[in-house]
């Protein structure tokens, strides 16, 4: 493990290495995100946003509740969002519980939609509070399960008490249980991080830990992801590619539930990271009622009349 | 000479139970009879209407479930609200209008009376309008009444106050939500009544009230395919064809009416027959 030779896996070189970032400027990076939400985006743009966004999302569900049956149905969905508009992209994934992998996987190879990924929440989700043994059983069952991206999440109460070490050890070790089989994605739970400068750390660690994605969230803890830390994740993804040459995904997740919170979320990506990012390689938004609403605004422009929720499915 | 400045009120709109400007930032001029400046109210805008409708939307399956007596009592909320700033709504009548202050009470005074004879029907109209049926076979066979969902209303010019209330009330009565479009040359009222709605208990969402252009707004509620039904009273007949005509996408049920009569709460509602099996 080499680490883009920026931390050699002690203690004392990780320590060094988060102690040479800059903090953030919490004023500014709220004050910029601001700023960046108020731009308007023209309708020719606007058709282009939504079919990007479409292409991001993560469809998720992570209910206690989720059955085989309503899996089946997201996946259905995931591939053809508008049964009635073949021109709908499908989307970059959909985001399962564990046991669930299994049955996405066999259902979106049934239909046809084998471009559409399984990503498996991970590592103990959505608390991160378990033996790190019973951690890599999780993963490594996904992964056998045909889960092709991997959402872990982090230790907050490790990361937050200092123990940076241990935190990293463990993205190492799922990274290493994820080889060339699937995408990792590293879960911050922002809104119990804190402060912006704690984002930036963890961004930096995980990604020199080996992290494909930085996400800000699981979608169980308010906030989650809003603007200005999107923003700080951005700069650290942009930032670690003038270090390294490569490119880290983002995926802000839980809060984005209408068309225009997406587009505010790409206008982020484009002004920060750069266009570049713009794929759904580099950017996935972890949504479940966000589609529906990107359907219902993509209807509109076709028709040129407001759409209705009874146009759409139930989820 | 007293130094004191005046403190006018900003007229805005009133959507989920607040009061928002226009999200377009526009506004237009209100003049008396005598063409003097009045006020600068909300020209609504085709997003605002949209939010309005959400608004509706959301409140609506939580309106319809209210009881018969619940809705009542709320209805004659509203009446004692109105009752209680009268003076205010008479004063607002006659600088708009420029009509006599015993003819402006009249008008308030009628629609105090015409709030209180909807809150009546609000327990009695299943009972004039639905029906057990008489069928072939060993079941009981109702038909009720129901909410039909988002209605939409654009109130008649004149009278201000009481044309409003008139399209108001029966749409609620039977348990949906509306949008309404207030008079556009004397919308003064419309927004004080708002702020008697937003004081009487009535949900956020069940009533909403723009103020803007007729000619702007009534084609986007017709075409909007989230409002179930449309109240075009206040619409000038000539226009009547080109409404409906915009309103068949979605069959949107598309009704304009003259008087104030139950007819007027039943064509907002559904029907839904029940098939119940009789016992031995």
């Amino acid at each position: 493990m080499s680490f883009y030779g920026l931390v050699d896996g002690t203690e004392a070189s990780l320590k060094k290495y988060l102690g040479s970032l800059s903090g953030v400027d919490q004023v500014g990076a709220d004050a910029r995100a601001a700023m960046l939400a108020t731009r308007s985006i023209k309708a020719a743009s606007k058709r282009w946003a939504i079919d990007t966004a479409i292409s991001m999302v993560d469809l998720t569900t992570l209910e206690g509740a989720d059955t085989p049956g309503k899996v089946q149905g997201l996946c259905t969905k995931a591939v053809r969002p508008d049964p009635t508009d073949s021109t709908v992209p499908s989307v970059g994934a959909v985001c399962v519980y564990n046991d669930m992998v299994g049955i996405a996987r066999t259902h979106l190879d049934l239909i046809g939609g084998h471009h559409v990924g399984v990503a498996a929440v991970s590592t103990a989700f959505p608390s991160g509070r378990a033996s790190m043994a019973v951690k890599i059983q999780d993963t490594q069952d996904a992964i056998n399960a045909g889960a092709s991206e991997i959402d872990m999440v982090i230790d907050r109460g490790a990361f937050l008490s200092g123990r940076y070490i241990e935190v990293f050890d463990e993205i190492v070790k799922i990274r290493e249980i994820c080889g060339t089989k699937a995408h990792l994605k590293v879960i911050f739970e922002t809104g119990e991080l804190v402060t912006y400068d704690n984002v930036r750390k963890a961004s930096f660690m995980a990604m020199a830990a080996g992290a494909d994605f930085i996400k800000t969230s699981t979608g169980k803890v308010a906030p989650a992801a809003t603007a200005p830390v999107v923003l700080v994740m951005l700069e650290a993804v942009r930032d670690f590619y003038a270090m390294t040459k490569v490119r880290i995904g983002v995926k802000p997740a839980g809060g984005i539930r209408n068309t225009k919170d997406a587009i505010k979320q790409l206008v982020l990506v484009n002004e920060i990271a750069g266009p570049e990012w713009l794929t759904p390689s580099l950017f996935r938004i972890g949504a479940s009622a966000l589609l529906n609403d990107l359907l219902m605004q993509r209807m509109k422009m076709d028709d040129g009349y407001y759409a209705s929720p009874q146009y759409v499915t139930i989820d | 000479m007293s130094n004191r400045i005046d403190v006018k009120k900003t007229y805005k709109l009133f959507i989920n139970g607040a009061f928002p400007r226009t999200e377009s930032g526009r506004t237009y001029e209100v003049k008396n009879a005598k063409g003097l400046f009045i006020a600068n109210p909300c020209l609504a805008s085709r997003k605002d209407l949209k939010d309005a409708v959400v608004a509706a939307r959301a409140a609506q399956l939580g309106w319809s479930k209210a009881t018969a007596y619940n809705k009542g009592q709320i209805l004659y909320r509203i009446a004692e609200m109105l009752e209680g700033r009268r003076a205010q709504f008479v004063d607002e009548i006659v600088s708009v209008t420029g009509v006599t202050k015993a003819k402006a009470e009249k008008e308030v005074t009628a629609s105090v009376d015409r709030l209180v004879w909807y809150a009546g029907w609000t327990d009695k109209i299943s009972s004039l309008s639905g029906a057990l049926n008489p069928v072939a076979g060993p079941y009981y066979n109702f038909t009720i009444p129901e909410s039909m969902g988002v209605i939409a209303a654009v109130a008649p010019e004149s009278p201000s106050l009481l044309g409003l209330i008139d399209v108001i009330a029966p749409i609620i009565v039977g348990g949906n939500t509306v949008v309404v479009l207030a008079s556009t040359k004397a919308p003064l009222s419309a927004m004080s009544f708002a702020e008697v709605i937003a004081t009487s208990d009535v949900p956020a969402g069940v009533i909403n009230i723009l103020t803007g252009k007729k000619d702007e707004i009534a084609p986007w509620m017709a075409s909007h395919m989230d409002i179930d039904g449309l109240d075009i009273s206040g619409l000038g007949s000539k226009r009547h064809a080109e409404i409906r005509s915009a309103g068949t996408e979605n069959l949107k049920r598309i009704y304009s009416f003259k008087s104030a009569d139950p007819g007027r709460i039943l064509a907002f509602m559904e029907n839904k027959t029940v098939w119940h099996p009789i016992g031995l």
